[in-house]
């Protein structure tokens, strides 16, 4: 037998992780981490909303459903959104998701809110990369889907959850 | 010219279903008198033999209620799904997966093991468990298999339309069968209610606070209810803002706030976060220690958002272990 064989190499698993940042202070935080070329995990897909006050939890449900193994809320600190109490609004529907999700066995550290003003660039980089550390431990989200047979499929439901644990 | 053929059949459901059809009262005459019942096993003696011999398509309609949960109910629904022209998940459990919808918060074993083993009441030496066959001295006998997840009729076989419920209000049924009847049918898939909150037309409405704000949720088995203001106004958890309408408010005349067993609207895409979604943001306080406190008197989220329709949501039952093995067919 041939000595140069290369055997499959297992690969880590990479999780994947959904982030809602808000216009005004995380997303901008974002744009700076990238400005100021501070690398972090690629694991993170950074979706852009006005405001951390429009994350509703079905969109943190439907990120899950769909394939995510975490989802990172990021909004202005306390007293700064730009809407006034948008992140308050979003702080107390992500306080009663957090307990729902309890309940359904996802761990607390898949779901997370932080506070993230413009000017914390070094913020983004050291929670991207500390949730997917925390992920590849926890390894992926096992849910159990069951689809509807027919009919129109809830938006969520479409595409069905691609397989689990290849690279990004 | 014989008159179009009508299945009713029951699946993991309670039989307030079936209380919903005699709720028709004398309406019940003009039904029997337009439409021949060929398969009601609660009221009428058919059996599975005689739905077998039928041809495919030979009943006009069909309604199912009660979620899936066994082997025999899963067998039965694929069955009527032939049988019928027009398929219809009746109430909240076949639509939604309803209240039985709350076992996917456990797996099977554990939920075997409490009933069979650890209730207070459960007398059971040998341990004996259900067992697909057992041998008897007159022979093999044979019981349906508990699935691992109860899942709503959709999750099964393709259905028509739903008539939503708990039960389903008898209006609701009523129109359902004029439609039927005349062929006057919204597109497949439809839920067969009005598609408006049920907040919007509420006949407490006017007392309803432009900007809603709640100190304090309170459990309305320990208060004195005001029966004219709006309930969410008085901190109790009213499921109304996103819950389908047209039960006729039968909750709220009663004094009772809305629990939500219509389910939600066409644009929702998971009943229990909208639900969440519009409670949570009520909370009066912007302070993370002093919103923990109160979310803290929501003691079961899961059983208050999701009370009728776990199997329908996004996420259908608890993650984890057994998660390999979830929802398949044996």
């Amino acid at each position: 037998m041939s000595s140069n064989v290369t055997l499959p190499v297992a690969k880590e698993f990479e999780p994947r992780i959904v982030a809602f940042f808000c216009n005004w202070c995380t997303y901008t935080a974002g744009d700076l981490a990238g400005a100021a070329r501070l690398a972090y995990a690629p694991n993170m897909r950074v979706i852009r909303l006005m405001c951390s006050g429009r994350v509703d939890p079905e969109f943190v449900l439907a990120a899950l459903r769909q394939g995510a193994d975490g989802v990172l809320i990021g909004g202005c600190h306390p007293g700064d959104c730009h809407y006034r109490e948008g992140n308050y609004k979003c702080l107390r529907r992500f306080q009663l998701l957090c307990k729902f999700l309890r309940q359904m066995g996802v761990e607390e550290q898949r779901v997370r809110l932080e506070w993230i003003a413009a000017s914390e660039g070094d913020k983004v980089q050291k929670i991207a990369n500390e949730m997917t550390a925390q992920l590849k431990l926890l390894g992926p989200l096992r849910l159990q889907i069951t689809p509807r047979v027919n009919g129109r499929p809830r938006a969520a439901e479409c595409p069905p959850a691609p397989t689990k644990g290849v690279a990004p | 010219m014989s008159k179009p053929k009508v299945g009713f059949y029951w699946c993991a459901s309670c039989g307030g279903c079936e209380e919903s059809v005699v709720d028709l009262a004398e309406a019940i005459l003009d039904v029997t008198a337009a439409v021949d019942f060929v398969f009601f096993p609660v009221a009428m003696d058919f059996k599975r033999s005689d739905v077998e011999a039928m041809a495919d398509g030979a009943m006009a309609a069909c309604m199912i209620n009660g979620a899936i949960r066994s082997s025999e109910q899963r067998a039965m629904a694929k069955l009527l799904r032939r049988k019928a022209q027009i398929l219809i998940a009746y109430g909240a459990c076949s639509h939604q997966g309803g209240i039985p919808g709350l076992a996917n918060l456990f797996d099977r074993q554990s939920i075997l093991q409490t009933v069979y083993r650890d209730t207070p009441s459960t007398v059971n030496p040998g341990d004996i468990r259900p067992e697909a066959s057992t041998r008897i001295p007159h022979g093999e006998v044979e019981l349906p298999v508990l699935d691992e997840q109860v899942k709503s009729l959709d999750q099964v076989v393709p259905v028509d339309y739903y008539i939503p419920g708990c039960a389903p209000p008898v209006q609701l049924l009523k129109d359902a069968l004029a439609a039927i009847l005349t062929g006057r049918l919204p597109p497949k898939g439809s839920v067969l209610a009005p598609d408006k909150a049920l907040c919007e037309q509420c006949p407490r409405a006017p007392s309803k606070p432009d900007n809603l704000l709640i100190d304090q949720f309170k459990r309305p088995h320990l208060e004195r209810i005001d029966p004219e203001k709006c309930l969410l106004a008085q901190g109790f958890l009213c499921l109304g803002p996103a819950t389908r309408g047209g039960c006729g408010w039968a909750c709220i005349n009663a004094n009772m706030p809305c629990t939500g067993c219509l389910g939600p609207v066409s644009r929702t895409r998971d009943y229990g976060g909208a639900a969440m979604s519009a409670l949570a943001s009520l909370v009066n306080s912007n302070d993370e220690a002093q919103i923990a406190a109160m979310l803290e008197t929501i003691v079961d989220p899961a059983g208050t958002f999701y009370r009728y329709g776990l199997p329908a949501s996004l996420l259908f039952a608890r993650a984890g272990a057994n998660a390999d093995k979830g929802g398949h067919e044996p």
